[in-house]
């Protein structure tokens, strides 16, 4: 991409343009290069610093012929690019192809993990908006989504424990990429953390638009502008709610509830009419938090108490504040801990 | 599609609906029977809605001996497929016909739920409409209860009245076994480890939803239908405040599926990472 300053035959250059990598963005070279980003990586790839070299296309120190090697570099763009990033050091080092193997998947695996964290940098998330526009992650399968552009998630962290999957900012929900050659791309290389972020990040993307439409921001009315719990209203699961929702039928009749094969699954596709009390649920969920003898620190789940307690020490009264704070609080607020700034 | 007509010109005593639903972009048709086909009654109102009516059902049952030109070939193949479609819908909610979708749908032959959490569940054709040329094609997933577009474009443009908005539903109410069990589970998006304040606020709502959707059907003493946390609402005792155990039930059980790492045992809501 446009950020990476390398040649198009770069090792991460190839390495994004082998099919099935076209979720990946292109991680930037200031951006492996600063120590500070690889923090704790060294210890979860073999050979760390060959991969790490293989990666940012630096020739190995105890390499004995390069002249050869400028020269194959020409013929491997229409060649060997396709074979894998590391296929033009094959040849000349054939004593040693084991170790490129794996210094090749070392190499992999460590641009992944790097990738995890700098699609959740400024200016990586800012490439991948980049990608989001042109629509290179697809769109929702859900009919009622009416084509909203998804994006790229992993349900872990971890590498090696499941594939990459395409979050819906529409419906909130995550799907199997619909080609087959996403099901070896770890899910780890783009993380739990980069879907959610995305939205946080880029407030005013709407989302209600279908990815057939260009990308656009949300309008300036006064509506469209409503706030709530940190996120623009029009924003939040535009693709679910009263008439997003699939009626099962027979012969124009729907089928009732209390039949054994009637609808179960509503609830998942459901949303208020006026999204505006989600934010009242919440203040009356976190009230009966309050009052519950549960402990705080045991944290398990219910994401209320923490801000629950959190409030209770802030000085009492002034309930309007505290109100329009809420409806209209900046989504850069993290109040995780408890803690409100205005960056 | 347009094989039949070029390549096998002269010979139309093939049988066409072997080839019609071997055809590349026809996998979510079956067989009509014969017997169907051939009793007018079935056929009731479609010599009105179907151009050469008669030398298209004639096509379709293989008697076809009109000597034309490749235009009104061409043409009469056009209504054969569409007459063929129409008849299908009927056909497919007949017993015979729910039979034998129901052998594709075992062997997957509509295609897999894309949703992560309802497991590559098998899919059902299904119409959004009974009128034709309306829209096309959706695919029902009983798990989630919900549809979604075909990922190949060449099923994309199927009619969907071809399957009609019943079948699908009617499917499961011949054959109740076959409904999926539910499950609670679900995707809550996450940044490091926090749960997205806004996304978390709707889940709580939804959850609340569905309890009293469960409570509404004990009541009525109707199955739910759900496999996970079948008794969490049975506990009549914890009245005062069931919802709130029953969300740390499901949350606690919906964890681990979802990979949750050290960091996902915290439960912030999270409205803006500290990163970016
Ligand atoms: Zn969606
Ligand atoms: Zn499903």
């Amino acid at each position: 991409m446009s950020t990476s300053s390398g040649t198009p035959e770069s090792w991460i250059s190839s390495f994004c343009s082998l099919l099935g990598h076209e979720y990946f963005a292109e991680v930037s070279e200031e951006f492996i290069e600063d120590d500070f980003n690889l923090t704790g990586l060294q210890n979860q790839v073999a050979m760390y610093k060959e991969a790490l070299e293989m990666i940012l296309d630096v020739e190995p120190e105890e390499d004995d012929d390069d002249d050869e090697e400028e020269e194959e570099d020409e013929e491997d763009i229409s060649g060997d690019v396709r074979d894998g990033p590391g296929g033009r050091e094959r040849r000349h080092h054939s004593r040693v192809a084991s170790d490129l193997s794996v210094i090749e998947s070392s190499a992999e695996m460590l641009y992944g993990l790097i990738h995890q964290r700098f699609i959740c940098s400024r200016a990586g998330i800012q490439q991948m908006s980049e990608k989001y526009d042109l629509g290179h992650f697809g769109v929702c399968p859900r009919t009622n989504c009416n084509q909203t552009r998804t994006l790229p998630v992993g349900l872990s962290d971890i590498p090696g424990e499941d594939t990459v999957k395409l979050f819906c900012p529409s419906c909130l929900d995550v799907y199997v990429p619909p080609n087959s050659r996403f099901q070896t791309v770890d899910g780890a290389f783009f993380g739990r953390t980069f879907g959610a972020l995305f939205l946080l990040t880029f407030p005013e993307y709407d989302l209600s638009r279908s990815g057939a439409e260009t990308a656009s921001t949300l309008g300036r009315s006064a509506d469209e502008l409503t706030m709530v719990n940190g996120m623009y209203a029009r924003n939040i699961a535009p693709g679910l709610g009263r008439g997003k929702i699939y009626e099962p039928k027979i012969y124009g009749f729907r089928v009732s509830e209390l039949a054994r094969s009637g609808p179960r699954m509503r609830w998942l596709r459901d949303k208020p009419d006026d999204v505006t009390v989600l934010d009242e649920a919440r203040r009356f969920a976190e009230e009966h938090g309050a009052e519950s003898d549960d402990d705080d620190e045991s944290m398990v789940n219910n994401n209320n108490r923490p801000v629950a307690s959190a409030r209770r020490r802030r000085p009492a009264g002034n309930p309007t504040l505290r109100q329009r704070q809420g409806l209209n609080g900046s989504p850069m607020n993290v109040d995780a801990n408890g803690a409100e700034s205005e960056l | 599609m347009d094989d039949y007509g070029t390549e096998s010109d002269s010979d139309y005593t093939s049988y066409w609906r072997d080839w019609f639903i071997s055809s590349r972009g026809n996998e979510y048709f079956c067989e009509i029977d014969e017997e169907y086909l051939t009793d007018r009654f079935n056929l009731t109102g479609l010599n009105t809605e179907v151009q050469y009516y008669q030398y298209a059902l004639d096509l379709v049952t293989d008697v076809f001996d009109l000597d034309c030109d490749d235009e009104m070939r061409e043409t009469i193949e056009k209504s054969a497929r569409h007459l063929y479609g129409l008849v299908h819908a009927r056909y497919i909610v007949t017993t015979r016909g729910l039979a034998k979708m129901l052998e594709k749908y075992k062997k997957a032959d509509f295609g897999k739920c894309p949703r992560v959490m309802c497991n590559s569940h098998p899919l059902l054709p299904m119409g959004l409409s009974d009128i034709p040329n309306l829209k096309p094609v959706k695919l029902y997933c009983a798990r989630c209860e919900d549809i979604y577009n075909p990922k190949s474009s060449r099923h994309a443009s199927i009619d969907g009245a071809y399957f009609g908005t019943s079948f699908h539903n009617i499917l499961f109410q011949v054959y109740p076994a076959l409904i999926p069990a539910k499950s609670a589970e679900r995707y809550v998006p996450r940044v490091y480890g926090f749960k997205v304040h806004a996304a978390a606020a709707l889940v709580r709502w939804q959850n609340g939803v569905r309890d009293d959707m469960r409570r509404r059907l004990r009541k009525m003493e109707v199955e739910s239908g759900f496999k996970d946390g079948e008794d969490d609402l049975d506990d009549d005792e914890e009245e005062d405040d069931p919802e709130e155990d029953e969300e740390q039930l499901a949350l606690v059980r919906r964890d681990p599926a979802l990979g949750a790492g050290p960091s996902g045992a915290y439960g912030g809501d999270a409205q803006m990472g500290s990163v970016a």
